[in-house]
């Protein structure tokens, strides 16, 4: 990727996460966050992972930001509480946000071993072939699990969804 | 020929004729629409745009593809005083943009030799072409649901809650039945897909996915359609009951590019239809050596004929396949929301679920183990 590609996208996703923490309208901020998952796809399409750029956009731009949206508006909060006004909230962010920067900050000085830099890619990298067979032979037990550990949310989803029978004639007819 | 020409100026023209088409074709997909329901109902249709009414007869597919944009163009645009005039503004481009670029990844033709490179007759070629498709169709709900929200109006809300429920719901039956049509062609790559219905089935029929995988074909179409929120599953728009829907408070400009996104959606349906079910550009019994009936010897054409027949078979179809959908839209009546959700939910999900479980098995069974 070369740096006239990276350095504008780069640019533009951090000016985006910027507006997904500083926006008011929590409408406004899930676009902003969908502008950001958008522009990781763009750079991962730009480092030949096609793969990964299409599933990012698929899980992250076309499922996981449609339901916030979709529960935002259905909510229609007004705005949101200022930083300040939750101080443990606040307090977490600050933490997790200096644990990652650190991590940023090594990766950057060398300090742990860097990713290898400025080497010829593998043939066929990036491919849904190539990755598929990492998948499914070398990472295979930590895919497995995921799957088992996606396969527990969505039982508890339904779980805590599913209304007693009482509840249901009450009724709520749906949407 | 330099780099620079093969890397940027041919993808750059491949991509814009490639929009280029979609946008045109979507707006002449508008007259269609109001011609061929005409035609369907015995009704005359649009015909009073005439130029100063002197013209002794109609060039009404001229005029009306000039009148109903210059009338929607310069209409008021009115904003409503207490929406989100920002989202308000990006909504109609948010549901245009996914429409139109979809096709970029869709083969309209085969390779063609020029000046010693191969050129494919894809605006891009993408090892992941039906994951861009389905993640296209998956950012199409952007436009609903923010329509709909920024609009401050209730009947716009109701729209795009239902519109939002809706595209998430057929999407799941969708992107099952693309799963099973990239099983049964082993790869994700349209193109590929395209090329493995060339030849012949059972020796007289052209070799399309139509015939491996009927159920996927009806479930993509029905889903699509559902995706494009056209009669029978116009809910968030729903006349009636909501007014105009999610884009009640639109007009001018912003409202003919949501009236334009669902044409040009239409046109992605029938490019999804033709590219995995009815050979995408190939013309039956067509091939590089040239025109051969089953059992005769081949007749032999220049190759620049054969790439126009295949782009021209291409084209075709894609207008076959939106005029189809014209059909239905003005055939079939208006779902209640119970049964929209009835069919996705208690038929189309599972019967996609098991099309996907017997088409692995058939492989699993058919296939010599490599």
């Amino acid at each position: 990727m070369s740096p006239m590609l990276f350095y504008p996208i780069a640019t533009m996703a951090v000016i985006f996460a910027l507006a997904v923490v500083l926006a008011k309208s929590p409408v406004r901020s899930a676009l902003a966050l969908v502008a950001v998952m958008g522009l990781l796809a763009v750079s991962f399409a730009f480092l030949q992972a096609h793969l990964v750029a299409a599933l990012q956009i698929i899980v992250y731009a076309g499922a996981v930001m449609v339901l916030f949206l979709f529960v935002i508006t259905l909510l229609n909060l007004e705005s949101d509480r200022g930083i300040g006004e939750r101080p443990k909230v606040s307090a977490a962010g600050l933490v997790a946000g200096a644990i990652m920067a650190g991590g940023l900050v090594c990766a950057m000085t060398g300090l742990v071993e860097p990713a290898a830099r400025n080497v010829a890619l593998p043939e066929g990298f990036g491919t849904t072939v190539v990755l598929a067979r990492q998948m499914f032979s070398r990472y295979v037990v930590a895919f497995e699990l995921t799957s088992i550990l996606l396969l527990v949310a969505v039982v508890g989803a339904v779980v805590l969804a599913k209304r007693t029978a009482a509840e249901n004639v009450e009724g709520v007819t749906g949407l | 020929m330099s780099d620079v020409v093969f890397d940027w100026v041919i993808p750059g023209v491949k991509s814009f004729l490639v929009i280029f088409m979609v946008l045109n074709l979507a707006a002449m997909l508008l007259w269609i629409e109001r011609k061929g329901s005409a035609l369907i109902q015995n009704r005359v249709g649009a015909n009073r745009a005439s130029i100063l009414g002197i013209l002794p007869f109609n060039f009404g597919f001229f005029n009306t593809l000039i009148a109903d944009p210059m009338k929607l163009f310069t209409k008021e645009e009115f904003v409503p005083a207490k929406a989100d005039k920002f989202v308000h503004g990006i909504a109609p481009f948010l549901a245009l943009f996914p429409a139109v670029v979809t096709m970029v990844a869709i083969p309209f033709g085969d390779s063609v030799e020029l000046f010693g490179r191969t050129i494919e007759l894809q605006a891009v070629r993408l090892d992941v072409g039906v994951l861009y498709i389905s993640a296209m169709v998956s950012l199409g709900v952007y436009g609903v649901v923010l329509a709909g929200w920024s609009s401050n109006n209730r009947w716009a809300l109701l729209g795009s809650i239902r519109g939002s429920a809706q595209m998430i719901s057929y999407e799941l039956a969708m992107g099952v039945a693309l799963v099973s049509m990239i099983l049964f062609y082993g790869t994700l790559d349209l193109q590929v897909m395209v090329r493995a219905q060339g030849g012949l089935f059972l020796g007289f029929l052209p070799n399309w996915g139509i015939f491996y995988q009927p159920l996927a074909c009806l479930l993509i179409l029905v889903a699509g359609i559902a995706e494009s929120k056209r009669v029978p599953f116009d809910l968030p728009e729903c006349e009636p009951e909501l007014i105009s829907g999610y884009f009640t408070e639109y007009s001018g400009g912003k409202q003919a590019s949501f009236m334009l996104s669902d044409f040009a959606e239409s046109v992605m349906v029938a490019g999804i239809l033709t590219t995995m079910f009815f050979g995408g550009w190939q013309v039956p019994y067509l091939s590089k050596e040239g025109f051969a009936l089953p059992g005769m010897s081949p007749l032999a054409l220049p190759a620049l004929a054969i790439t126009l027949m295949q782009v021209g078979a291409f084209m075709l179809k894609v207008l076959f396949f939106c005029w189809f959908q014209i059909l239905i839209r003005w055939t079939v009546p208006r779902f209640r929301y119970d049964q929209l959700m009835t069919l996705g939910w208690k038929s189309m999900v599972p019967l996609a679920l098991a099309n996907l479980v017997i088409t692995a098995l058939a492989i699993l069974l058919l296939e010599t183990p490599s």
